[in-house]
């Protein structure tokens, strides 16, 4: 029942949560925020519209960066046999 | 026509496919746990091979042939809408995560459906699992299986029989003799050619458009709602498109083909490995792939059939070699799919079928020669039903996706995570799930303008809590150790 490596298993379960609410909201924002006026007037980064650019370009590459961190600090091995972890 | 610097390639392909079968074979024949061998690998898989067999199993005929079809009408919103199938790669992984690999273990679970019946402790539960699982992944698959001999068709020039046969051939032999080992091994080379073909082929219609400057000045010329988040006619709302993340996304948990996955691997080393190459490889070819669809319109304007767009604008833009190469990438994302639907198929029959309720006193000798015919017939099935095509293969697709998500989301998730689930919230989540996204799907697709799988996720998770807290009384928490 009170299995540590669960306590582990639930909390990056958590931080999986954690890290999808970010994604939507850099991906949400950007896209909705920037890309409401009119096309005409959009701002453009590397050829692309900026709304685009940050939603779905450098929001992208934060998430990857922000995954490896939070595998690197949080994440933790554990055994997946029952009996070996017991030390 | 034929193009044979494009089936050169194809062909060289399929034979390295065949070698990996018959090498994963040896494994096979010389495993003393054969169930666990033939339908898992042996839960072996390091984390470069879990990532990949993830991509590659969930990147599909849409992602590479209909996607960027769609994309090429719609514009950049639909790229926007592509990107919510981000999280397939890590969420999926962090959410199964430990828990689930070390849950399989102890139950020593084959299929996801032991999982569900070890933890809820029903065969009702089983029944509905298996009868879903079958009759959607069926659908699934031969709606791939179609989509591979179309497009070997229209490489080849080869009628279509001819390219079902071929399409067929392959794949059956390599499923049938080395199993999920064999799977996992091809989906690792398919799935590379997927993100190496997406990329050349992302950088030859960039350099055929004359940069990007240039073609988002064509397309604003053309059509200025091209390059909003609302696609071309104004028809991709944010409530719609922000649905997508539960069917596309966050839904993928309770996809059984995506869910066996996460109890095959070998270590947390590995599913640490595979969340960030799965990240990264899911991310490459969505991005990249849909990109490629808007960006084809200026490239290649009046395209009428959609599914035509990708192996067009790769014989256009792209020298024939590398073509054959990135027109291999569809044909891997199709055999990868196809290939995990079939295995599991088979597991399901075998194990949570024929083993559960028909024959559980079953010898070793008996498993092994079932599992191999059982295999064979439903890949024959395929074939024999994919003669007489259906139409829609994003719809098809995406039906068995929807179906498969609101039965097996919250049985899952609160099977592992929740001590307090029992078999009647199981039960009762299920069928109103399945019965509601029926219901929607053909009633009221995209109710209230959010998809249609968005409802019955909903309805299901309310039902599941409920009756749950509500029946604690007859279910004395089954100490499953969670």
């Amino acid at each position: 029942m009170n299995d540590k490596r669960f306590k582990i298993a639930n909390r990056e379960a958590r931080i999986g949560v954690v890290l999808v609410i970010i994604n939507f909201a850099i991906w949400y924002g950007f896209a909705y925020g920037l890309g409401n006026g009119d096309p005409s007037e959009y701002e453009y980064i590397f050829g692309f519209p900026a709304w685009f650019f940050y939603s779905c370009i450098a929001g992208t590459i934060f998430m990857i960066i922000l995954i490896w961190v939070a595998i690197k600090v949080f994440f933790k091995d554990v055994s997946f046999q029952d009996g070996e972890d017991e030390k | 026509m034929i193009h044979w610097q494009v089936i050169i390639p194809l062909f060289v392909f399929l034979v390295i496919i065949f070698i990996i079968g018959f090498w994963a074979n040896r494994h096979v024949r010389n495993s003393n746990s054969f169930l666990q061998e033939y339908f898992l690998g042996g839960r072996e898989m390091g984390g470069f091979l879990l990532a990949m067999t993830m991509m590659a199993t969930y990147g599909s005929a849409s992602s590479f042939i209909g996607g960027p079809g769609v994309s090429y009408n719609l514009g950049l919103g639909w790229v926007l809408l592509a990107m919510a199938q981000l999280p397939a790669g890590y969420f999926v992984l962090m959410i199964l995560g430990k828990k689930f690999a070390i849950i399989s273990r102890r139950y020593e679970a084959i299929t996801l459906i032991d999982f569900l019946k070890k933890r809820y402790d029903s065969n009702v539960v089983v029944f509905i699992s298996a009868l879903s699982i079958i009759v959607f992944l069926f659908a699934s698959m031969t709606a791939q299986w179609v989509g591979g001999a179309r497009l070997i068709e229209s490489l080849t020039g080869l009628n279509y029989i001819v390219a079902l046969l071929i399409f067929a051939v392959t794949v059956l032999v390599y499923v049938i003799i080395g199993g999920f080992r064999a799977v996992a091994l091809t989906d690792a080379l398919q799935g590379t050619i997927m993100i190496i073909g997406t990329v050349i082929l992302l950088i030859g219609t960039i350099l055929a458009g004359g940069g990007i400057d240039n073609i988002m000045g064509s397309l604003l010329n053309e059509n200025p709602q091209m390059l909003t988040p609302f696609g071309s006619d104004g028809s991709l709302t944010p409530l719609y498109v922000s649905t997508f993340w539960i069917l596309i996304g966050l839904g993928v948990i309770g996809l059984p083909q995506i869910a066996v996955r996460a109890m095959s691997y070998k270590d947390s080393n590995s599913l640490h490995k595979a969340i960030l190459i799965g990240t990264v490889g899911i991310g490459t070819i969505m991005f990249g792939m849909h990109l490629i669809g808007v960006l084809a319109r200026p490239v290649m304007p009046g395209i009428e059939i959609a599914d035509k767009v990708m192996p067009t604008l790769t014989l256009e833009v792209l020298p024939p070699v590398l073509a054959g190469i990135v027109l291999a990438a569809p044909m891997a994302a199709i055999m990868s799919t196809v290939n995990a639907l079939l295995m599991l198929v088979s597991s399901t029959v075998v194990k949570d079928v024929y083993l559960n309720f028909i024959n559980p006193e079953a010898t070793d000798k008996q498993i092994k020669n079932r599992s191999f015919w059982v295999t064979t017939i439903i890949g024959l099935a395929v074939v024999l039903l994919s003669l007489s095509p259906p139409d829609l293969l994003i719809m098809l697709n995406l039906f068995a996706f929807g179906g498969l998500e609101s039965a097996f989301l919250w049985a899952v998730v609160f099977g592992l995570y929740w001590s307090k689930a029992n078999k009647y919230g199981a039960i009762s989540s299920m069928i109103v799930g399945l019965v509601l996204y029926i219901a929607i799907y053909q009633l009221a697709p995209n109710v209230f303008g959010m998809h249609s799988v968005t409802i019955p996720v909903l309805a299901s998770l309310v039902t599941f809590v409920s009756v749950s807290l509500a029946t604690q009384h007859k279910t004395a928490l089954n100490n499953t150790n969670l």
